[in-house]
């Protein structure tokens, strides 16, 4: 006996087999990422007054990237009808632009990354606290040079680098400190604080789900694609699946742009 | 064939181009080879009993833990018999201190073994038991399904069990040993503890969590999209009803698990603060954190899942012990909707009562409150089905079988377990009781001589489903009436040494505790444990070495009966339920033909009818009208 419901749909549930499995992966999915946002409210409302960062990411790259990801929505969308109107070279054109779209947010992604990692917050022995890019930081000099400025000191007595929001044109220049001066130098890796934690685990958890979804719809539009001649009617319900997969990482972004970039 | 069966697409013939189809279905003659049909198989039955051996053996491995720990509690620093020796080879590192030095089991080997029991049970041995192992083989056959859903997910989430728990029993033997921080994995002990063990946990878990999800989708879709025709969501079996909701369990509050997982591997790894609290000093020293995090987090988010899990451990006996009453009173379940809708519920109310563990903590007062009324509110559905089960067997023809003796011992044992949870929902009484051996003894009881025992009783009941012959009654006996004495001498005193004050967690059984104590005040004080109190170890310790004895008749019994047990034909309980009308072993593909499904689950002693049976699958003869299949109905 075979397993029925393959293809067609069950008709008192009105649905393929893995139309059902999809969405009660993806409901997982709303947990898995749930807990994750839960553990920001819980830790945001938990941080001492005036140390949760606040404008510390690229909104251009983040806006641009929300864009690439809306796109990809749409080709994804564009993808499974070309499927259901059985126009093979569409389908082609349309997923090569979803895996174009997706390979384009990993690579800003990436960029965003180095730019959080090459950004140093240097305090030194009398308090003073300097923030910028690391511009040289040679273990044979006896000093090293980032680009940035010294930071103010607010009334709350916390450096006004937690909040960057309102302060635009900041002044910057290449500042060279020596090493002896240094008591502590920590780059802006998930151990420097939670928010950055939360930042990197949140969207790497992200772009990990990104590549998963690349590399199915790669599978569909590579070696995949034969399955189209010999049944194109489960081939489309492949696509419709996997785009359901996509649309799901596309909205969780959706919800991350604000929370980490906006806020 | 009707007009309303027709409705339904005729399952489809084999397709050549689905290259799955083309090694495992389809081609009946095909007969896969060795790895084919054991190791990579897609047969939700192999894989059903792939579960059910791995997780027996865990289930025996997490019962040595046990009885290595009761050792050192009633014999603390005294070296282990036997097999101390072996200890010590065993967890030889060089450069490291020996942990088991002298076959003397040490305080971090005391803990890790006590985590990893804990970790062991609940996530190796009773899940995939309870769950994957009779789901996996029962379920299709109940519902009158091919297989499971999605074939070939089902086998990844056997593979992603199976590494998981290697991963885990391989971290007893890195320098260091396994993770120490108890079962629950708090942080920030956990974050803390300078070994590798607690990395090695989190990665097992990230595994069996995925294990566990790929089984709940599967488990889920199977339910709603394979039912054979004519099977409603009312005429299925109640055990598929508590296998479905556990799936949502499963679906739904592991995840926030996985993401407490992964949150600790960065705490790990990366050295980020998720758990880490501003101020934080290891050993003496402030930490080198970023602090600010929050340990308050991690136990939200473990007990999120920590509490459905009780109901994942739970849940599938109930619905095994309720196939068992029902076929061995000869008669329907008392109360089948009330038992349906009560499962519901609970799968609903135990998403929302998850911070009863945590009354200790010091969330607030308005938070416990609600955690209080949510935890009662529970125990009504919980209540409702045991009542079911009770009245069940009320005016029944009982048949005393091995697996009925399971089920009808599930009932008092379950009990004891769930009413002594009562005093731990209530959080005035839990802070005298909290973290004691009391409830070391309340959750044994639901899990131990309930949980287990309803296990026990589906491995009798189904065993010759799966290999043609029954199990030997005289042993099975045996096995059940030393199992059940033991089980209460082992829990039993627990609950007073609880009550007295016994920490649980404590290497050496309270001993340094009390006598510190007691010394202070000279007697009993309140705060020691009096030497009645200690001295309960002993009795514990030879019950539960008693309790591990009476395990063997059922290991050999177990194996034995392949090759010796009594034959039996394909029905030999004279059951309803759709699992015994086909052939045993069932075929690849499970049915010969697409079975059609008349009536409701229990129909026993019916009256009017010559056997006192009715399948599910046997048309009404006084109608030979077409039935009404309620499914089809648009």
């Amino acid at each position: 006996m075979e397993i029925p419901y393959t293809v067609e749909a069950r008709p008192d549930t009105g649905l393929y087999n893995a139309k059902v499995g999809i969405w009660l992966f993806l409901a997982s999915e709303v947990m898995l990422f749930g807990g994750l946002f839960s553990a920001f409210v819980l830790l945001r409302v938990g941080a001492e007054p005036g140390t949760w960062p606040h404008g510390w990411q690229n909104i251009v790259l983040g806006t641009i990237n929300t864009i690439v990801l809306a796109l990809s929505a749409i080709t994804t969308l564009m993808a499974w009808v070309a499927c259901k109107v059985r126009d093979f070279g569409k389908f082609k054109f349309f997923h090569a632009c979803t895996l174009l779209l997706a390979l384009t947010f990993l690579c800003i992604k990436f960029v965003e990354y180095s730019e959080h990692l090459n950004h140093y917050e240097i305090t030194l022995a009398n308090g003073d606290i300097y923030d910028g890019d690391m511009v040289s930081n040679d273990p044979t000099q006896d000093h090293v040079v980032i680009r940035g400025r010294k930071d103010q000191i607010l009334k709350n007595g916390e450096p006004d680098l937690y909040d960057l929001r309102a302060q635009k044109d900041i002044p910057e220049s290449e500042i060279t400190i020596p090493r002896s001066q240094i008591s502590q130098m920590d780059n802006y890796g998930p151990w420097h604080n939670n928010y950055l934690a939360l930042y990197y685990t949140l969207t790497g958890l992200h772009a990990m789900h990104i590549l998963g979804g690349s590399i199915v719809i790669g599978y569909l539009w590579g070696p995949g694609r034969k399955l189209w001649k010999k049944d194109p009617e489960r081939f489309t319900n492949r696509v419709e699946v996997s785009g359901l997969f996509w649309h799901f990482v596309d909205l969780v972004w959706i919800f991350l742009f604000p929370v980490l970039y906006l806020t | 064939m009707d007009a309303h069966v027709e409705q339904f697409p005729p399952y489809r013939k084999s397709e050549a181009y689905d290259e799955h189809s083309h090694d495992d279905h389809g081609h009946a003659h095909h007969e896969p080879g060795f790895w084919g049909k054991f190791i990579f198989s897609t047969d939700h039955k192999v894989i059903g009993i792939q579960y059910g051996v791995t997780a027996l053996c865990f289930l025996f491995f997490g019962l040595m833990l046990m009885l290595l720990m009761r050792w050192q509690i009633a014999h603390p620093g005294k070296p282990v018999p036997l097999i101390g020796h072996l200890l010590e080879l065993i967890f030889q590192h060089p450069g490291m201190a020996n942990p088991a030095a002298g076959g003397v089991i040490s305080r971090d080997l005391y803990n890790s073994f006590g985590a990893m029991h804990g970790t062991i049970m609940v996530f190796l041995g009773i899940v995939p038991l309870a769950f994957a192992a009779f789901g996996n083989y029962v379920v299709p056959l109940m519902i009158g399904a091919p297989d499971m859903v999605f074939p070939r997910v089902n086998m990844a989430s056997y593979q992603a069990y199976f590494l998981g728990g290697l991963v885990m029993f391989i971290s007893f033997f890195i320098p260091g040993g396994a993770a120490q921080a108890g079962w629950t994995s708090y942080s920030p002990l956990a974050t803390s503890i300078p070994t590798h063990g607690q990395l090695f946990w989190i990665i097992g878990m990230i595994l069996l969590i995925s294990s566990s999800l790929l089984g709940a989708v599967n488990f889920i879709a199977t339910i709603i999209q394979l039912r054979a025709p004519g099977m409603t969501w009312m005429r299925m079996p109640w055990f598929v009803w508590t296998q479905f909701v556990t799936a949502f369990l499963l679906l739904l509050a592991f995840p926030p698990l996985e993401a407490a997982a992964i949150m600790q591997l960065m705490d790990n790894v990366a050295h980020t603060s998720f758990f880490l609290p501003t101020g934080l000093a290891i050993g003496g020293n402030l930490a080198h954190i970023s602090g600010g995090g929050s340990p308050l987090l991690w136990q939200h988010l473990f007990w999120f899942l920590g509490h459905p899990e009780v109901y994942v451990l739970i849940l599938p006996a109930m619905g095994i012990v309720c196939e068992i009453i029902a076929n061995n009173t000869r008669k329907p379940i008392w109360g089948y909707k009330a038992l349906v809708y009560s499962v519901l519920a609970i799968g609903f109310l135990s998403m929302i009562v998850w911070a009863h563990h945590m009354y200790m903590t010091g969330m607030g007062t308005v938070i416990s409150t609600f955690f209080q009324a949510t935890t009662m509110i529970i125990s009504i559905p919980s209540v409702i089905i045991l009542t079911c089960l009770f009245i069940s067997l009320w005016g029944g023809s009982i048949h005393i079988n091995t697996p009925m003796l399971f089920a009808l011992a599930f009932l008092p044992m379950f009990g004891i377990g769930g009413l002594t949870g009562l005093p731990l929902g209530f959080n005035v009484s839990d802070i005298h009781l909290h973290d004691t051996y009391y409830v070391i003894a309340h959750f044994h009881y639901v899990v131990a001589p309930g949980t287990i025992f309803g296990l026990f009783a589906g491995v009798y009941y189904w065993y010759p489903k799966m290999t043609g012959r029954k199990m030997n009654e005289f042993w099975g006996h045996i096995h059940f009436w030393c199992s059940l004495i033991f089980m209460n001498l082992t829990f039993m005193p627990m609950f007073s040494q609880g009550m007295a004050g016994m920490l649980r967690r404590m290497a050496d059984g309270g001993a340094n505790y009390s006598a510190a104590v007691n010394s202070k005040a000279g007697g009993d004080v309140i705060g020691g444990l009096s030497p009645f109190i200690m001295s309960l170890h002993t009795p514990i310790l030879w019950a539960a070495i008693c309790l591990g004895i009476a395990q063997i008749p059922f290991i050999v019994n177990f194996f034995w009966s392949i090759g010796h047990g009594e034959k039996v034909g394909t029905n030999p309980w004279k059951s309803t339920t759709l699992e015994w009308q086909t052939p045993t072993p069932p075929p690849h593909g499970n049915f010969e033909h697409t079975p059609h499904v008349y009536r409701a689950p229990y129909e026993y002693s019916v009256p009017g009818h010559a056997r006192d049976y009715t399948p599910q699958n046997e048309p009404e003869i006084s109608t030979p009208a077409a039935p009404k299949i309620a499914t089809t109905a648009h």
